[in-house]
């Protein structure tokens, strides 16, 4: 396993922290420059989490919340791998993922849309990637959801991620879309990401391939998390 | 025409939105046996080494009201300033300590919570030490990529006043924000830790 410190993030391509059409950002962002930090020990560490961490239901958001049947909605596979930067895999990242059910509707609280929740469904998942950083999941195509930001605005159907790499510099959190999706071009949250080609990366193809016949469709959506610098060179310069 | 370096772009980074809770921390919304606890609730076993702390904050918008759905996580060494992870390569890190911790506020007054131990000091690039500290990370909604601070601690003048990271911070005035002041709060050594987003009094934020 490498162990240097981590390429530097290129800010551009992630969406900045201001983005006004996305109104609770206006409030939410540091208007200060950010502080430039060699990663340390602290940043290249991060958290473990194995196979104990997990329980048999964990990846399978059709059965693990479900109390007298299935739930509601098109049944779909998503997979994919985590790879880092240099397309090497990455092997035990932890995923986690939540969504709403298939009328868009969330299992909180806070949550006020009219739609109704669904009771088989949860809409929290986790899992661990293999070796070859390969990780899949199984559950219900979630459905757009309208949201208080302009008087119109409607999330396209979407996936939250989780990911926690091998540093505490890799963790990142993104969201998932799914391909042919109107409402992708149309969402202030989609575009505060200022590049077409990132936003791209986001949006998962229909995987016709991995489908499983009968019974549920694939959607394919790779992650990338930050790579790192071989330690050779490092400890070379840092001398002592 | 040069070669192409050939290297993918990490994936862009999206708001963790108002509903984070339900995928990272199920059993606070309300979402029970699902997953049997939560990740990063407990910190401590009793058999952890280390003097027992706490570390209390609330997370502040630009117009000073405490955010309601953050997520703030926190990674630390253990009492002898080992990390567990397998990139620790200076010794073995506290069987009995994860490092790990993850707190979602509580749901009305937003106050984020961690029962840990006091981390020992880490070593910075040329083996100078760091102070002790915590390395935080912030997400919720209006937050559109996760912010990476750091808690040091009030009680720790002299190492706070050499740290290399700290010593290195251009804008004086601004060093308090990543400093907690320690007290005592029912029996136990607590450290008060508010986070501000935006404004007057931001919270000095770091691209690691
Ligand atoms: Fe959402």
């Amino acid at each position: 396993m490498s162990a240097g410190s981590f390429y530097q993030r290129d800010r551009r391509w992630h969406p900045p922290a201001l983005s006004p059409a996305y109104k609770t950002s206006v409030t939410r962002s540091p208007q200060r420059a950010l502080v430039a930090l060699d990663n340390t020990l602290s940043e290249m560490t991060g958290p473990v989490f194995g196979q104990e961490t997990l329980g048999p239901l964990d990846d399978d958001m059709i059965r693990n919340f479900a109390k007298d049947g299935d739930p509601i909605g098109p049944r779909i596979i998503v997979h994919g791998r985590v790879l880092d930067e240099d397309a090497r895999p990455v092997p035990g990242a932890l995923i986690e993922v939540w969504q709403a059910n298939a009328g868009g509707r969330y299992r909180h609280k806070k949550e006020t849309y009219l739609a109704p929740l669904d009771p088989n469904f949860g809409g929290c998942g986790r899992t661990l990637s293999a070796e070859d950083g390969s990780y899949r999941f199984r559950t219900i195509m979630p459905g757009p959801y309208p949201w208080p930001n302009g008087p119109n605005d409607w999330r396209p159907a979407h996936i939250h991620f989780s990911i926690f790499g091998h540093g505490f510099a890799q963790r990142l959190i993104t969201q998932m879309y799914f391909e042919g999706d109107p409402l992708i071009w149309k969402c202030p949250i989609v575009s505060t990401i200022p590049d077409r080609a990132a936003i791209e990366r986001l949006i998962a193809p229909l995987d016709l391939a991995n489908t499983v016949p009968m019974d549920a469709r694939a959607y394919k959506f790779d992650i990338v998390l930050r790579g790192r610098r071989s330690t050779l060179f490092e400890n070379r310069m840092e001398g002592n | 025409m040069v070669q192409s370096l050939d290297r993918l772009k990490e994936s862009p980074s999206q708001t963790a939105g108002p509903y984070v809770h339900i995928g990272c921390t199920p059993n606070v919304c309300g979402i029970e046996g699902v997953f049997p606890r939560d990740l990063g609730a407990m910190m401590l076993q009793p058999e952890t080494r280390g003097e027992r702390i706490r570390i209390i904050g609330r997370v502040f918008d630009g117009v000073g009201i405490a955010l309601k759905d953050a997520l703030v996580e926190v990674w630390q060494a253990d009492a002898d300033g080992l990390y567990p992870s397998p990139q620790e390569t200076r010794g073995k890190a506290d069987p009995h300590f994860t490092g790990f911790g993850r707190s979602a506020g509580d749901m009305t007054s937003g106050e984020f919570t961690f029962d840990t131990i006091k981390p020992g000091a880490v070593p910075f690039k040329n083996s100078r030490p760091q102070a002790p500290h915590i390395t935080l990370w912030i997400v919720a909604r209006g937050i559109n990529i996760g912010l990476h601070t750091r808690l040091y601690f009030g009680d720790e003048e002299t190492a706070n006043a050499a740290d290399p990271i700290l010593s290195r911070i251009e804008h004086r005035s601004r060093v308090p924000t990543l400093i907690a002041p320690r007290a005592m709060e029912d029996g136990r050594p607590t450290y008060r830790h508010d986070i501000v987003l935006q404004g007057e009094k931001e919270t000095i934020f770091f691209d690691i």
